[in-house]
Formats: C-alpha cells, structure tokens, sequence
C-alpha cells in the first residue's frame, strides 16, 4: 500500500472468522459481486449499518488470527470488496487470502494489531500505525506469489495477460 | 534433497526435477472440479478473455468436471436458472465429466469424483470447493480455490502462483478402539494443531493406523485437514487405493504410487496413538472446539444429521442403520440422512439400510450438500441444537446463527439420536 493514508476501524473481530459469518452460506445462490455486498456480515448489526450509509468506504476491519476460515466461497471477498473496506488481521486462511488478492480487497497482514473500532489507522510503506494508540505495528509482506496479481490489478488481468501471451504461441 | 509427495506430485506438474517449500511454481492440473459456482467461474472465465478476441474455451473439456449437489434439485428460480446456463456452458465447451440432478450418476462433488475414478494417485486436483482436500485420499495433491482461480485454470490448465507448502507429517499408529475411528482421530487432530495449525501446509498421513483404513476413512481424514487450513491432506497411495479404484470406482489402470522420499524434510511430525483415543465431539461454534464424547454427554438434540462428503458413504449408513435398526427415534429428535452420492444411496437402499433408518423415523434426502452449509433443507430453528456427521459448525452454519451443532462420528451421532441427548456410543443405546 503506497503512501501514508488514514482510515477508521468500523468493525473490531477476534480470531477465525468464518466465511460463513462474513457471507452467511444462505445466501450462496448469490454470486454475481454486484450482488454480493447486501449480505455482508448478514448475521450482524454491523449489515444494517453498510446499508444505512453510515460506514463510509475505505472502513477497516480488524481482527485477530486466520481470517476468513472456512469455504471458498468467493462472495466472502466480493462482499467486503463491495464496500470498498479494507482487512487488517493477524494471518488469513489460505483461500480466503487468495480470493481476496484475486478480487482487488485490500488486505494488510499485522501481527499483534491492536486496535478497537473508532480508532484511526495509518497505513504506511510496512507499517500500521493506530494514531489513536500511538503504536506502530509491522504489516508482513504478502506471500511473493501474491504481489504479482496485486501488481496486475488482479487476477482476471494477469490472466488476461497470460492467456492471450499463451493462446499465440 | 528428499521430497514429500506433495513436493513430489508438484515438481512433476510443473515440469521441474525438484522443488521445497516456498517455490513458486505452475503446476498442469490433471482435473478441474467445481459445482454450482460455476456459474461465477462462467463469469470470471469470460471477464477473463473479455476484449482479447479470442474464443472462451476451457483448455481441455475431458479435463473438466462439473457436479450438481450444493442447491440440488434447484430450490429456487435463481438456482435452477444458474443452473442451466452452467448445462448450456456444458453442452457448448463439450464437458464429458458433468454429472447433473440425476438418480442414477449424481451426488456430492467429492464423492463423485472417487468413486467415478477421476482422481488417481499423483494428480493435481484443482477444486473449487474447500473440501476438495478430499482427494488426497487417493494419494493425490487436490488443492481448494475460489472461483476466479478456477476460471484462470478453465483458461490456462495451470494453476498459476502456486507457493509449494511445506509437510507436516502425522504418524497415526495402534488399533482405535471399539465405537473409534476415523472421524474421532480427525476431530482430536484439529483440537490439537487449531484450525490454523496446518494453514499453508500439506498433511501427509502416515502410520499403521492409516494402512488398515479403507479409503473411505481416509477421505474422511483429507476432507477435513482443511478444518486445519490444510492445502491438502494426503495419504500416500497403497494397495487399498489400487482396489478401490479397481473394485469400486472401475477405473482402468494402471496406477502408480507417488511415495515420499526417505529422507524427505517435513516441517513437523506429530504422532499420535489412536489406541488412546475416545470418541471425539467438536462443539459448537468451531472446528477445533474438540472434548471427548464424555465431555458434553446429555446435551439434547433436536437435529441429527448424518451423511455429506465427510460421512456419507456405505459404511457411514451401515453404521447408523444398525444402531436404529428395530428401534425409534424418540419424539423430540429428527434424523435427516443425506447419502454422498446416488450409487450409495442405491446400494444403502438394496441392503435395507435406508428401510431401517426410515423405519426408526429418519427422513431419507436426495445425496447433496445443502445441509450441511445452510442453503437447502434441513435448516435449525431459533435456539435448536444439531449433532451432525458433516465437517464444520461453524455459527449460522446449518442455516441459523441462532442454532448450535456439534459434530461426531456416525457411531456416536447414530447412538446419540436413539437417546435424544449426545451419548458416549461405548455406553450404547
């Protein structure tokens, strides 16, 4: 994440949070991202607030170990990309992590966060900084593999890219 | 240096003579599984080739499966029309390996993809299912995605950015005790590693414990090393998975075995004695949530649950049809049986097993994962209490976040129901 930008925690998780508390296995006949983001967090209050307008985009979402446990549902990232909000958490499960690279949702890996909603953050080059707290926090490297898509603008261009490059030979 | 077999099934995928953790690397897919989602795959897949001018075909359609069994039959308008367009997707790419809602060649994804012989030991298994770790229990490397990975495979037959994940290897020596099994060893596993202990990483199963078991306890192993995060669980092949694929799955061979390397490097080993363990119950609202049976014996069940891609297979139904055999369900508890797969439930239903379970008050479901996820039948009420043979419980799992469910064995679910309450199945029913 380039440069120094300031956002606020709309919504303060612990540790395994589910793909289905993020996007509710109901509502999986739903797939389409346009679609995705009115299920939400649908098992929360925190879902009547996206759809009242009261979380502004660039929200971020804190939470502690292996977000995103669970299916690989796709809507799970689709829907969190849908509200422009951004995951900070300790460590992501794998296809979780994976999905939400492939789909554009920003997502920093920072062990030890310590943050609770209303708190703003910094997001610098490596670092999180609470500047309500006023501790900073190392944000982990995406696994190397990843920042490629990232740096693709996602993997539909990559592959784009890739397919067409392959396809001509 | 000595490899795993996951490092060994990913060197050769990708055309490489070696390869350790952390290598990126492409590894060909030999088959590509998804199921209702391709309708988002289908999307993602033409937004893939959007202005490129080049026609969206999938790389190799006898390389392809599509299997119905999330929202089977169709429960809403929506469903049965992302339905058909994924038949329509079907018919026009010239997919061979689509098994649609049908009696005869349908049922669960993971299931269908056993016993159709799809997956032969040193495969790569893309799926775009979580479960899709399943497949190592045929000695192959199967790896979960989402659906815009598995559009990028439908186009290219590579998985593309493929981290090679370092092994930990898990011993399972000794003879489980009577009323233990697999399910139970599963269960203790990801109370004890968490359900980030295998995150990232391939479980290779070894140990005598795992060489006396059919392969449909080890599917039951695989299944759910992703509770774990497990890319993959493995079990390298043998001469079980040479018969099952012979005598069950009819598949012609011959087939070889990807064995680890003897000095291949593991990032851990665990050993466990399953003669050690008792009858395991993973409490609500988490996987790793594990106690002993003994831990919540009397907690009342509204709900019993037993099938799905982790314990929906004959021996799964033999079981809980000999415990119910002759008696009745009690007035307070249901039992939904959902078969893995419609040869399953065929087969259940020629030796009597799905007459004595309906007979003691099961209801009998068409084979699916509906369930078991929450999007088609068999939902909770509002502070009920399920106990289920399915893989995960996590809150609002079964339909709603309001309900709980445990999960177990088919002994232990089987003997549980007869009592209305959990019930350790040593004290029987």
């Amino acid at each position: 994440m380039a440069g120094a930008e300031t956002h606020k925690v709309v919504l303060r998780l612990g540790d395994d949070v589910s793909t289905d508390a993020i996007y509710p296995g109901r509502f999986m006949a739903t797939v389409l991202p346009t679609e995705t983001p009115q299920y939400c967090f649908a098992d929360l209050d925190f879902n009547k607030k996206l759809k009242d307008g009261a979380i502004a985009p660039g929200g971020v979402v804190v939470a502690d170990r292996n977000f995103g446990t669970g299916s690989s549902r796709e809507q799970a990232a689709s829907c969190l990309k849908g509200w422009d909000l951004i995951i900070v958490a300790n460590n992501y499960s794998r296809i979780f992590l994976q999905n939400a690279v492939n789909l554009g949702l920003r997502l920093v890996i920072v062990p030890g966060i310590e943050a609770a909603e209303g708190d703003e953050l910094e997001f610098k080059d490596g670092e999180v900084v609470n500047a309500t707290t006023g501790t900073s926090y190392a944000a982990e490297p995406l696994p190397p593999a990843r920042q490629a898509i990232v740096d693709a603008g996602g993997l539909i261009p990559y592959m784009r890219k890739r397919v067409v490059e392959e396809r001509a030979r | 240096m000595g490899m795993t077999v996951a490092e060994k099934i990913l060197a050769r995928a990708s055309g490489m003579a070696e390869v350790s953790p952390g290598m990126v690397v492409e590894p060909a897919v030999d088959i590509a599984m998804s199921h209702e989602n391709s309708a988002l795959i289908m999307n993602q897949f033409f937004e893939i080739f959007e202005g490129t001018g080049l026609e969206p075909t999938v790389w190799d359609p006898s390389r392809v499966a599509i299997i119905f069994d999330h929202r089977v039959p169709a429960e809403t308008s929506k469903t049965a029309t992302n339905q058909k367009k994924i038949r329509e997707f079907v018919a026009k790419q010239g997919i061979t390996k689509f098994h649609d809602v049908r009696g005869d060649e349908g049922g669960i994804c993971h299931q269908i993809m056993a016993e159709s012989g799809y997956v032969h030991p040193g495969m790569v298994v893309a799926g775009a299912d979580s479960h899709t770790s399943s497949h190592g229990c045929m000695g192959a490397m199967a790896i979960g995605v989402g659906a815009t990975d598995m559009a990028g495979v439908w186009a290219l037959g590579r998985m593309v950015n493929v981290e090679v994940p370092p092994t930990i290897k898990v011993v399972a020596d000794g003879e489980f005790k009577p009323g233990v099994g697999p399910k139970d060893l599963i269960l203790y596993l990801i109370g004890m590693i968490s359900a980030e202990g295998a995150n990232f990483r391939v479980i290779e199963f070894h140990g005598r414990a795992i060489r006396h078991m059919s392969i449909s306890g080890r599917f039951v192993l695989c299944n759910m090393s992703v509770e774990a995060g497990a890319t993959c669980g493995i079990v390298p092949a043998d001469e079980e998975t040479f018969r099952y694929l012979r005598e069950e799955a009819c598949a012609p061979g011959p087939f070889t075995a990807v064995l680890p390397d003897p000095d291949a490097v593991y990032e851990k080993t665990l050993e466990i004695d399953v003669s050690r363990l008792d009858p395991q119950v993973a409490r609500p609202h988490a996987v790793d949530n594990v106690v002993p049976v003994g831990e919540v014996a009397g907690t009342r069940i509204d709900q019993v649950v037993i099938g799905s891609c982790t314990n929906g297979r004959l021996d799964d139904l033999e079981i809980a049809a000999s415990i119910v055999k002759g008696h009745k369900l009690p007035a307070h508890t249901r039992m939904l049986v959902f078969p893995a797969s419609w040869r399953i439930w065929s087969e259940a239903q020629k030796r009597g097993y799905l007459s004595d379970l309906a007979d003691a008050g099961a209801v009998i479901m068409n084979p699916g994962c509906g369930c078991c996820l929450g999007v088609h039948q068999g939902a909770l009420g509002d502070g009920e209490v399920a106990l289920a043979t399915t893989n995960r419980n996590f809150k609002g799992r079964m339909g709603n976040p309001n309900a709980s469910v445990y999960l177990a064995s088919p002994l232990t679910t089987a003997v549980s129901a007869l009592r209305g309450e959990i019930t350790d199945p040593r004290k029987g029913a």
